[in-house]
């Protein structure tokens, strides 16, 4: 039950309120003396402050707080929830410690775009600015990581700067809000209010952007171009546009790229996906995008990641970009024509104006490059690689769940050796690299979708920075599945310091506990795979077991990660997987064969 | 036509903000990332209410292009732009305390009025002059002042607006288009 306009309610309660209003069900975070009074609230009986003011009345919310081991797997895990639900994700953190807690997690939504709400204590109004016992200025602290924030010094203020908070979170391009409250603020009593609509004089986010004129070019660009490519982004995720993109490039007769963030917003085993481009993309791609004659980027930034050395990046190409924050639009590439706005209104009107146009030689020229060069085959060998463990696990759930990742090889491995033919089904870390991730995103993900099946690739190094949240997992039996992808290393900075440092391999070892053991320790099911043949077996242990696991999969130590474009490189200069005389078809080869 | 149209340096930057706590805040930290040093910087009161304005001068050494991009999408920036190029009229006014016996009184007060400039204070060895102008007459009037010691120089930093009858922040009050992203199914 919503409150009435103008009802007494203490500051914690409003913010409670505005989750009832913006339909918020999940909080991930930590208590700490400055954010009690939101604890208070979360229980029926408390209101945030004690004895109960007068005229005050104790509410339950139906909201569930998931309380974790450390505020930076709250940010990640709302961040997590947000990317599958689409809603923006809520954490919670107290004053000082706990806010800069948060920080890494609101970095990491900020640098991909995730609409996240961070609600912090701060210590009480008298203390503010004078070194009061847990005081961080956390609003100064996340200004470059946030796409806005706000101290609240007014308990009058509380349901505006949270209405504002879900509304900047959320449209445009999305991004993570922080709104600091401090402890006297939310004791406060004030009168509740909510508008009909948030009218901000500094923000209009706009869905239809699109300029006939940049349309029309565009239309005509794709109708000339005789060796297009699609590059497909994070915003054609965010923006729900996954059938106007299939219709883009279906209509159009266009093969599509994802970038990291994209996959999944393109179906994976379709006769026209073709993978990922950049550092580790495929090597056709990147020899396809410096052959082609347009680019279509859709809900893209044209990251260095992507792009390589960037005056070397598709000499040959026309540019359309397809992009809704206008700040994007020519700061890494000139586009011949800019379709500012909301990708899927943009792709619904630019298919308007497509029409099919045979290509046959660059799709011939696509399939011959595909053919010549291996860049994703298993070498044929009785050690565990980590690309066949990954594989395994795509062969055993046939894409059907939700792959979260940490960042470095195994990051890149799930990219290449899995097909994300659910949509939306793929949750990394990508501008920020935020090592730990898979932890927390995981949690995320699972309560965002409780009848799916979640596995986590995690690496050993990344495992270790949040491995804490087992005792989380344990605690709610969240039945996540954990990949441990255990080489023994940092493996991609070891692979940097083998090509990039003359294998000086210096403070890359590491030395990992027995994570059967520690599992067990947590009260969740651990197993190990040493051998090639317990791979299969304990993938389907893992998947035949109700509650969380941790597998240990213990592959080879010094496999890299091709192909590979180095540091500084241009994409032509990709480096492709070293071809292996012993190589077979890859085991999902004919998954990828183009079609069209 | 200004005869210092062709003297303007490549960023001056004017914006309409929100008045409020940690607005210069959010515009320093992008400029500082980005690396631009603020040669000057003036803000005030604009003619709306809750809205300031401000002057920036940037150094011109990389293309602003970019960073006016990234402060447009602050909340609290209702409108920024380059006016680098445009013909505006760009005036900043300066206070010098300069040091001024009996003697030196009546040259100083002489040079003052070529300049346009007011003596705002007379002390038995020491004068202010309050001078408003473009910077490069400010400077000349800085130089000839300096044989008879400076004691202390303070100038506002440039403020700038467009000539003509064009409204350098066109700020649309109209009704806003109702924002409603597409409904989270996920499907190809």
């Amino acid at each position: 039950m919503k409150a009435e306009h103008g009802t007494l309610l203490t500051g914690a309660q409003m913010v409670m309120e505005s989750y009832l209003q913006e339909g918020v069900e999940v909080i991930f975070g930590v208590p700490g003396g400055a954010n009690l009074p939101l604890y208070d609230v979360l229980e029926a009986g408390g209101v945030g402050i004690s004895p109960l003011p007068e005229g005050i009345e104790a509410k339950e919310y139906p909201v569930k707080h998931y309380l974790v081991k450390h505020e930076q797997c709250a940010a990640h895990a709302a961040d997590a929830y947000s990317r599958v639900t689409g809603k923006a994700g809520v954490c919670y953190g107290t004053s000082g410690p706990g806010a800069t807690n948060l920080v890494t997690g609101i970095a990491n939504a900020f640098m991909d775009s995730v609409p996240l709400v961070a609600v912090t204590g701060q210590v009480i109004s008298p203390l503010i600015g004078r070194d009061g016992f847990q005081e961080a200025d956390i609003q100064g602290i996340t200004i470059p990581i946030t796409k806005h924030n706000e101290l609240v010094r007014d308990v009058n203020e509380i349901p505006r700067a949270m209405q504002e908070a879900f509304y900047i979170a959320t449209t445009g391009r999305p991004g993570p809000v922080l709104v600091d409250i401090p402890r006297d603020v939310l004791q406060q009593v004030g009168k509740w209010y909510w508008k009909d609509k948030v009218q901000l004089r500094g923000y209009r986010p706009s869905l239809n952007g699109t300029d006939p004129n940049e349309l029309a070019k565009a239309a005509e660009l794709i109708e000339q171009s005789e060796r297009p490519v699609i590059i497909s982004g994070h915003g054609v995720i965010l923006s729900n546009a996954y059938a106007e993109m299939r219709e883009l490039a279906e209509k159009a007769n266009i093969p599509v790229i994802t970038t990291l963030l994209g996959i999944s917003g393109f179906p994976g085993t379709h006769p026209l996906y073709l993978g990922m481009p950049g550092m580790h993309g495929m090597y056709w791609n990147n020899r396809a995008i410096n052959e082609a004659d347009l680019l279509i980027g859709v809900g893209m930034r044209f990251d260095d990641r992507v792009t390589g050395r960037l005056k070397d990046f598709a000499p040959k190409a026309k540019i359309i970009h397809l992009e809704i924050d206008p700040a994007e639009i020519g700061k890494n590439v000139r586009p011949a024509a800019a379709l500012q706005g909301d990708v899927k209104g943009s792709l619904l009107e630019l298919n308007q104006l497509v029409r099919r146009k045979e290509r046959g030689p660059w799709f011939k020229w696509l399939d011959d490059m595909r053919s010549n060069h291996p860049s994703i085959v298993i070498r044929d060998t009785n050690e565990v690689l980590p690309q066949y463990v990954i594989q395994s696990v795509y062969e055993a759930t046939q894409g059907d769940c939700y792959v979260v990742t940490g960042v470095g090889q195994h990051q890149m491995w799930a990219a290449q050796y899995f097909w994300y033919d659910k949509p939306n089904s793929f949750i990394t870390s990508g501008g920020l690299g935020t090592m730990g991730f898979e932890v927390p995103a995981a949690m995320g993900a699972q309560v965002a979708a409780p009848n799916d099946t979640v596995w986590s690739f995690c690496g050993d190094g990344g495992f270790m920075m949040t491995l804490q949240e087992l005792a989380t997992i344990a605690e709610y039996d969240w039945p996540i599945k954990f990949a441990i992808i255990n080489n023994g290393n940092l493996g991609m900075v070891r692979q940097w310091q083998e090509l990039f440092y003359k294998n000086n391999t210096v403070a890359t070892p590491l030395k990992n506990p027995d994570f059967v053991k520690l599992a067990e320790a947590f009260g969740i099911l651990g197993l190990r795979a040493e051998r090639k043949e317990d791979v299969v077996p304990v993938i389907e242990t893992a998947m035949s077991h109700k509650g969380p696991v941790v597998c240990d999969f213990q592959v080879t130590y010094d496999e890299n990660c091709y192909p590979m474009v180095p540091p500084g490189a241009s994409l032509d200069e990709t480096i492709d997987q070293p071809r292996y005389e012993t190589a077979p078809p890859a085991v999902s080869r004919e998954k990828v064969a183009v079609g069209r | 036509m200004s005869n210092g149209a062709s003297r303007i340096r490549p960023h001056t930057i004017i914006a309409l903000v929100e008045d409020r706590p940690g607005v210069l805040n959010r515009i320093a930290s992008k400029w500082r990332q980005r690396g631009f040093n603020i040669e000057s910087l003036a803000v005030g009161h604009s003619e709306k209410p809750g809205l300031s304005r401000m002057t920036f001068v940037v150094d011109a050494d990389t293309n602003a292009e970019q960073v006016v991009k990234q402060l447009d999408k602050l909340i609290d920036v209702v409108d920024i732009r380059d006016v680098s190029h445009e013909d505006i009229v760009a005036r900043e006014m300066a206070m010098i305390k300069v040091k001024a016996d009996r003697q030196h009184r009546s040259q100083i007060i002489d040079i003052a009025e070529v300049f346009k400039a007011e003596v705002v204070d007379v002390a038995p060895d020491s004068m202010i002059i309050e001078a408003t102008g473009e910077e490069h007459m400010i400077d000349n009037l800085v130089e000839l002042l300096q044989d008879y010691e400076i004691i202390e120089l303070v100038r506002t930093g440039r403020v700038a607006m467009i000539r003509g009858s064009e409204v350098s922040h066109p700020h649309d009050e109209g009704e806003e288009e109702h924002y409603e992203r597409a409904p989270g199914v996920h499907t190809w």
